[in-house]
């Protein structure tokens, strides 16, 4: 175990890193709506499933099946994502039209809204699942994955570091965007204080719509991010990447934007490092077990502070 | 009228919290609604605001119907409000807070109001980069109205701006909404232990399970035994 622990310590690291980039991202998501709305969007894992068919479609339709180099490489993947970032942001908005505002309009409770989540979120399951199957697909490889360098003993590859690198620059996109634009206020005001944000002039819908927005398209990144990656998909593939996307934005404090990027980096490390301890087997064990500890001593996450309060 | 409210009522589900109220605010004025806990008074201040629908009646402001516009347009047409409770943004810096009264406004240019606001609140100048949540309730009190202050508001609303707060700040803070009524802000404020609020206003109205009993010239009222009786604190008051 120990032996294990320490001679699997760097590629554990360098795999933690990279699955983590993509739980935080996807924690976003979560984050963003929780922030504005107190609503936990169940189907947000189903935007993510959405994400990675549009990259595949996208590699489809330009007739893509092998691995591409140079310039031809960075088309394909700068098409990748634009593509997965729409068809997911716009699903996300879609969503909250179809499924979430006639309810807010109403003034329905959360809990209405929660139950129309889980609907959503099968819906779209089955929907995929009726339209392409049932089945694993392979989303075709589109760079040879090569080792750039090694740290210790774990070997640092292309693509695990175009995932960390691409997470990391979205998540300071995302921050700029919240901390330094006119929408971005609104966004911070609307999640400290939603009536005083309205008789500051703040449109709550188009807040709303933006949150949702910007939530499904970081979805849409990690779609793409997975799909160059793991090279596969699945109408439920969103399912356990969701749950533990959900796990990483409570982790870091659900609510808090920095804390998704903390959240899921923890996340990934702690069941890798898990994972070459106890076994693969614990993986998941291991991971959500660490959950409830950290939320039996901080309820509030590790970096505590949410959405309202955080200085962002 | 700068505002007029007619037959105004509003409801919670089934139970009517303004059971047709009218009011009426002119340009300039000082005007008082006092009443007591569940009265009506910050009811009547959000369906102004624009975020209660009204189950009928009117809202005319500035000549204009506005009794179904959003209530987020409503900064623009010049009503501000500091609400209940302050309603400050917590994880905001002082500055932050103050620049979210000029969020209606696309154009940056706000140097004047700050300028203006900062002279009427120099405390706030102090605070600049605290975050709102730890402000004390005087400074509190203070960035809600300097806030609302930035938005240029031809009405500005207060929801009880003395709640909580030492006899000493919540003079300072009355003297300085006499200011800004002296440099042309129209403001009708709501209050709930009034001798202070109706020595400062012009006119006043007495608001009871959603009806106003009673509408009187603010030094009327000071005088009225029954209105004492109930709102300043027994006969004791002066
Ligand atoms: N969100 C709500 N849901 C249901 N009833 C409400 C709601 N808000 C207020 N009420 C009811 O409406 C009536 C008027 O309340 P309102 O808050 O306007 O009174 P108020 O005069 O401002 O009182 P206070 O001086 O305590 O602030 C009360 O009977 C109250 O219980
Ligand atoms: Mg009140």
């Amino acid at each position: 175990m120990w032996n294990d622990f320490v001679t699997q310590f760097w590629p554990s690291t360098i795999d933690g890193l990279t699955n983590g980039s993509i739980y935080a991202l996807v924690a976003l998501g979560y984050t963003l709506v929780y922030g504005v709305l107190r609503l936990i969007n169940f189907a947000h894992s189903e935007i993510f499933m959405i994400g990675t068919f549009a990259s595949l479609f996208v590699l489809d339709w330009i007739n893509i099946s092998g691995p591409q180099t140079g310039l031809a490489l960075v088309g394909v993947l700068l098409m990748m994502l634009a593509v997965s970032m729409a068809v997911s942001g716009g699903s996300a908005v879609l969503l909250e039209r179809i499924a979430y505002r006639p309810l807010r309009k109403r003034g329905a409770s959360r809990l209405a809204a929660l139950i129309s989540a889980i609907g959503a979120s099968f819906f779209l399951q089955e929907l995929f699942a009726i339209w392409q199957g049932r089945d694993q697909l392979s989303i075709p490889r589109v760079m040879d994955k090569e080792v750039l360098f090694n740290i210790g003993s774990g070997q640092v590859r292309n693509d695990k570091l175009l995932v960390v690198v691409a997470a990391i620059l979205m998540m300071i996109a995302l921050d700029r965007f919240v901390n330094g634009s006119r929408l971005g206020r609104g966004i911070r005001a609307t999640a400290q204080d939603p009536d005083t944000a309205v008789l500051m002039g703040v449109n709550i819908d188009r807040v709303v719509l933006v949150t949702f927005l910007l939530g499904g398209m970081l979805a849409g990144v990690a779609a793409m991010l997975y799909g160059v990656f793991f090279e596969l998909t699945q109408y439920n593939v969103g399912f356990l990447l969701g749950i533990k996307a959900f796990t990483a934005a409570v982790l870091g404090g659900i609510g808090n934007i920095r804390g998704a990027l903390v959240g899921g980096l923890a996340l990934g490390l702690i069941e890798n490092y898990g994972a070459s301890f106890f076994g693969s087997e614990w993986l998941n064990v291991v991971a959500f077990s660490v959950l409830v500890l950290v939320l039996m001593f901080r309820p509030t996450g590790i970096l505590g502070e949410n959405l309202q309060r955080a200085r962002a | 009228m700068l505002l007029e409210v007619e037959d105004l009522r509003v409801h919670y589900g089934k139970i009517e919290a303004i059971r047709g109220i009218s009011i009426a605010v002119d340009e300039g004025e000082i005007v008082t609604l006092i009443g007591a806990n569940g009265a009506g008074k910050t009811t009547t201040l959000k369906t102004l605001s624009g975020l209660r629908r009204v189950t009928s009646g009117s809202v005319r402001f500035a000549g204009e119907d506005i009794t179904g516009v959003a209530g987020h347009k409503r900064v623009t047409l010049g009503i501000c409000q500091a609400p209940e409770g302050r309603g400050i943004f917590p994880g905001m810096t002082v500055m932050e807070n103050l620049d979210m009264g000029t969020y209606a406004r696309k154009s940056p240019d706000h140097a004047a109001d700050l300028d203006r606001v900062l002279t009427l609140f120099p405390r706030l100048a102090e605070r600049r980069k605290q975050s709102g949540g730890t402000l004390s309730g005087g400074e509190q009190q203070m960035l809600a109205i300097g806030r609302a202050m930035m938005a240029r508001p031809r009405l500005l609303l207060l929801d009880e701006p003395s709640m909580g707060l030492a006899p000493l700040i919540v003079q300072q803070i009355f003297q300085i909404l006499k200011e800004i009524n002296d440099q042309g802000t129209t403001i009708l404020l709501v209050e709930q232990n009034a001798t202070q609020a109706l020595q400062l206003s012009d006119r006043a109205y007495v608001l009871e399970t959603g009806s106003v009993i009673k509408s009187a010239p603010a030094a009327e009222l000071l005088d009225d035994p029954s209105v004492r009786e109930a709102y300043l604190g027994g006969a004791a008051a002066h």
